[in-house]
């Protein structure tokens, strides 16, 4: 029996994931090229934008997993801060040798301390996971309660002080997980190393898959055998586990731990999931759109301040892309694009249910 | 697969099912039968139970009491799960809610238990081939331009229900439910459905089928099981009553039960 041909009926701009983000991530580089060739067209920025976008690429990875499900995590940045406060307070104070001549140099002791920021990472998420599925507390109030929480108690158990770890650049989690090779940090291997698991995990595991039909409609996906509550709580862990992960490559670049670092994360990181065309609805999630789009709200940030234009200046810039960026998606990748844009221009979003576009809806019944 | 032996009377039995969410009871002792070749109808009022036994015997609700069989055997109600109800051989089709809409067809046809590896990834590949298989058998899509990657949201009520169908057939149910498929169906498409039903009896299998509207059950239906508030209140074999007769017995029950309430 001849193989049944698998026709589709994809057009370019869908078939290749995140291909018009691809695009703009592009336009923006080119365009500062011209605008700050000075820092452009040299190496040295691509080497710092290579380290400073980790960290949030690393939490928008995870987001865009958890907007995929229909859920939302903002504990993201104090997840951050407590894994960091972990690991630091046990590198400073119980690993690093009194002496000065490192003769005693613990580096398993290091690893150690690095796996139990991501075990402390994991079980913040796990208690996220735990409020929204058992207790049902919609997820968005939920993780901005933990957000305050956590922040607090980083705050109260560091004194708010800073740490500064400089000795670690002598043991080896330093070279492997910030590193460089030449000019290449080594953590923006990891990052697309982990992206490209990220992927995996969304569009071929079942895992994934799961996420996506809770996202697209839990009671659909509880019917046809999701289990869905307990995919929710493997969710918000996996954030976590990955918000301490990108604190502890934070710290580990500069070398310090203070108490506002990841604060900033916050917007940045959920912005670049939206640019990278990730849908606030739900089922539907592009790692690849993320990985760019962190890369576009990290170029702009320095772009602006290469350009020569006040530092101020880059907020309102990333804004502006993002709204480009999003109304982009919208004209690209849906069949009638421009009734969308004009309900965005109208009304600031549009529901789930009543996107005019639908061919469903345009039928004859 | 638990499929059990091939020697059974009845592919589904519930014996005293009950159902209280708090205080309310939603189903007070439900003993019900589908014959192992049998088309039963399930009609009944809205809020009569119909929804809440359809979960309870696809695994998405665990019961307050009772206990079901599946064909001839007794099913362990702690354990139950829509997983185990696939692995029994039933498969639902539920009004208008069985497929997710952004996901294209291939995803849908396999979710819930995806063709994997060890590691849990999915064998993209060999999903869409047996989804393309699926797609042919079912109604009414030979060369309708629909493919295995087609998005949920671009098909019509009928497709949407075609493809549920499908589903449930080429997971080789032995008992299909359906629960109001032609809820959201034009003529047309209904009578698709209907013909559909008919594949099943004449395949051998058995199928339990909810439906709204009394006709459409009438035409197809072995046997027409009536629930009111929460319990079976009669039984008509085919033939024993017309579409008419039907419908004046449901009214009749639908005024007692608002006698009841005042």
């Amino acid at each position: 029996m001849p193989k049944p041909e698998l026709k589709t009926h994809q057009t370019l701009w869908t078939r290749v994931e995140g291909l018009p983000i691809v695009l703009a991530f592009l336009v923006v580089i080119g365009a500062f090229m011209i605008t700050a060739p000075e820092s452009f067209l040299g190496y040295r920025m691509y080497t710092t934008l290579g380290s400073t976008v980790v960290p949030p690429l690393i939490l928008g990875l995870g987001l865009t997993l958890v907007i995929a499900a229909g859920e939302i995590d903002l504990s993201f940045p104090s997840v951050l801060k407590v894994s960091s406060l972990v690991f630091v307070m046990i590198t400073k104070f119980g690993v690093f040798p009194l002496d000065e001549d490192m003769a005693d140099k613990h580096d398993l002791l290091v690893w150690g301390a690095f796996v139990l920021a991501l075990l402390v990472g994991g079980l913040i998420g796990f208690l996220n996971g735990l409020l929204v599925v058992r207790i049902g507390i919609p997820s968005i109030i939920a993780t901005l309660a933990t957000l305050f929480v956590w922040e607090g108690a980083t705050v109260i158990s560091s004194g708010g002080l800073s740490h500064n770890i400089r000795d670690i650049k002598e043991y080896v989690i330093f070279d492997v997980l910030t590193g460089r090779i030449g000019p290449v940090p080594v953590q923006f291997f990891w990052a697309i190393a982990l992206a490209a698991l990220m992927w995996f995990i969304l569009n071929r595991h079942r895992f994934g898959e799961h996420l996506l039909f809770i996202g697209d409609n839990a009671n659909v996906a509880r019917v046809v055998g999701v289990r869905v509550d307990r995919e929710k709580i493997k969710l918000f862990t996996l954030m976590g586990v990955l918000g301490a992960l990108s604190g502890v490559m934070l710290t580990l670049e500069n070398k310090n731990f203070f108490t506002t670092q990841g604060t900033g994360f916050l917007l940045v990181a959920l912005a670049a999931v939206f640019i990278g065309g990730t849908s606030i609805t739900g089922g539907k999630g592009s790692i690849v759109g993320t990985v760019f789009g962190s890369f576009i709200v990290g170029t702009v940030e320095a772009g602006v301040v290469g350009s020569g234009i006040s530092g101020f200046w880059t907020r309102l810039v990333v804004g502006l892309v993002f709204i480009a960026a999003v109304t982009f998606h919208l004209t690209v990748e849906k069949p009638k694009g421009f009734a969308g844009v004009r309900r965005i221009a109208g009304m600031g979003g549009r529901g789930p249910e009543e996107g005019p576009e639908r061919p469903r809806d345009t039928r004859p019944p | 697969m638990d499929k059990g032996g091939q020697d059974y009377e009845n592919a589904l039995r519930a014996e005293g099912i009950e159902m209280w969410f708090g205080n309310v009871g939603a189903l007070t002792g439900v003993d019900l039968s589908v014959g192992r070749n049998e088309i039963v109808g399930l009609v009944g009022d809205n809020g009569a139970g119909k929804s809440t036994l359809i979960k309870i015997i696809t695994g998405v609700l665990r019961p307050t009491a009772g206990s079901l069989y599946v064909r001839d055997r007794e099913v362990d109600l702690r354990n139950y799960s829509v997983l185990r109800a696939h692995q029994h051989g039933i498969e639902t089709v539920h009004q208008e809610r069985s497929l997710c809409e952004k996901q294209p067809l291939w995803r849908n046809f396999f979710v819930g238990r995806q063709i994997t590896n060890r590691l849990g990834f999915i064998n993209v590949r060999k999903q869409k081939e047996l989804a393309q298989e699926i797609l042919l058998k079912s109604i009414g899509f030979r060369g309708a331009g629909i493919t295995v990657d087609t998005i949920v949201e671009d098909l019509s009520g009928g497709e949407r229900q075609g493809i549920a169908i499908g589903r449930a057939m080429h997971f080789n149910a032995d008992l299909i439910l359906l629960d109001e498929p032609t809820a959201a169906l034009g003529v047309k498409e209904v009578s698709k459905v209907l013909e559909f039903v008919d594949d099943i009896k004449t395949s051998g299998r058995a199928c339990l089928y909810i439906e709204h509207n009394l006709a459409h059950v009438h035409a197809v239906a072995d046997r027409i099981v009536i629930i009111d508030r929460g319990t079976i209140v009669n039984e008509v074999q085919r033939g024993e009553m017309t579409v008419a007769e039907l419908t004046s017995f449901l009214i009749e029950l639908q005024t007692e039960r608002q006698h009841a309430e005042a």
